[in-house]
């Protein structure tokens, strides 16, 4: 069972990811975006852990919301709603329980992706975080391990691909050649969960 | 206190830029001629004035135009549409009634004010700016 603590440990080896990775994030979203993925992300996972410590909230679901809701008002660029729904509507679909299965944990997670595709209105092949976060949630009924593989493969293999969605969409055939910097972050934020779970 | 924008529809600005947002209000405001004009309100940037979309400046627009007839939010581009949906599927971010106007930005808020400006609804103001989309300019 994952408790609270298993969650409040994702968190955190998230932003601690992410601030380890923000300047290769920035560096991948120069050639086809604004060049701003790894500090805004960066900004907002700070604020989450700041809320975190200073909320204590006690169950899954409210963590996760309570981090979405954090990404949105922090983070400034599209990453901050489109995480914050996917921690937000994962955390809704985990509601008060104070453990949950990892299987419970694949839906909610499942449903989070349903609510960023229908935000962003992305599909898969699009060279966006769906194209991390997909696989991931496949592989997840698996094991985390699986689903962090899954998601790293599915960000590298947004590199041949043509940018339909955002900014590097604007670019059509140039934005072919680059790794896509939101499935990047997909891909650690699905591999903080394996820090988490001390697998 | 009277300002004569009592059920008049509220209309909130959101860009990426602080510059772009004040100054398309002030421009639909402009346009909308003389008299009493809807409350209009621009969210542009972050809060601390950079570029990119803050969630706080535009609940905060949307409150200071609430006048109880239903808020329409007009967007630029990306994180600022992206950031208005999210809110508006919280439930509980913006005032009731408010929704996202699919329109122009420039053309939009123009015809948004000026038609939020004669009293008419927010269906009416919703339809007014998305038909900015049809003005072709060949």
């Amino acid at each position: 069972m994952l408790d609270a603590d298993f969650f409040r440990r994702w968190m955190t080896a998230a932003a601690a990811s992410v601030d380890r990775e923000a300047e290769r994030l920035t560096a991948l979203d120069s050639p086809i975006g604004d060049a701003d993925h790894g500090s805004n992300l960066q900004r907002g996972f700070r604020a989450v852990t700041a809320t975190l410590e200073k909320e204590a909230p006690d169950t899954p679901g409210a963590i996760l919301q309570l981090a979405g809701r954090q990404l949105i008002s922090t983070v400034g660029g599209a990453s901050g709603p489109l995480y914050g729904t996917l921690l937000r509507r994962t955390g809704k679909a985990l509601g008060d329980a104070t453990e949950v299965t990892e299987q419970q944990l694949t839906d909610a997670v499942r449903e989070g992706v349903d609510a960023v595709m229908a935000l962003g209105g992305a599909a898969p092949g699009d060279k966006t975080m769906i194209d991390a976060l997909v696989p991931a949630v496949d592989a997840l009924a698996t094991s985390f391990r699986a689903a962090a593989a899954a998601a790293e493969e599915g960000a590298v293999a947004t590199i041949p691909l043509q940018a339909r969605k955002g900014r590097a969409s604007y670019l059509g055939e140039r934005s072919i050649g680059h790794q896509d910097p939101g499935a990047t972050s997909s891909a650690l934020l699905i591999a903080a969960l394996v820090e988490a779970s001390g697998e | 206190m009277s300002d004569g924008t009592e059920n008049l529809v509220g209309i909130v600005l959101v860009s990426h830029s602080p510059a772009v947002a004040e100054s398309v209000a002030t421009l639909a405001k402009a346009l909308s001629g003389g008299g009493t004009t809807a409350p209009i309100a621009a969210a542009g940037g972050t809060v601390d004035g950079g570029f990119g979309t803050s969630s706080e400046l535009v609940s905060a627009a949307a409150a200071s135009v609430d006048r109880g007839a239903g808020v329409a939010i007009l967007m630029d581009l990306g994180s600022a549409v992206l950031t208005v949906k999210a809110l508006l599927a919280e439930g509980d971010e913006l005032p009731p009634n408010t929704r996202a106007v699919d329109a122009p930005f420039v053309e939009g808020a123009v015809a948004a004010m000026v038609t939020a400006s004669t009293g008419a609804d927010l269906a009416a103001v919703e339809a007014a700016a998305g038909e900015a989309y049809s003005y072709r300019k060949e």
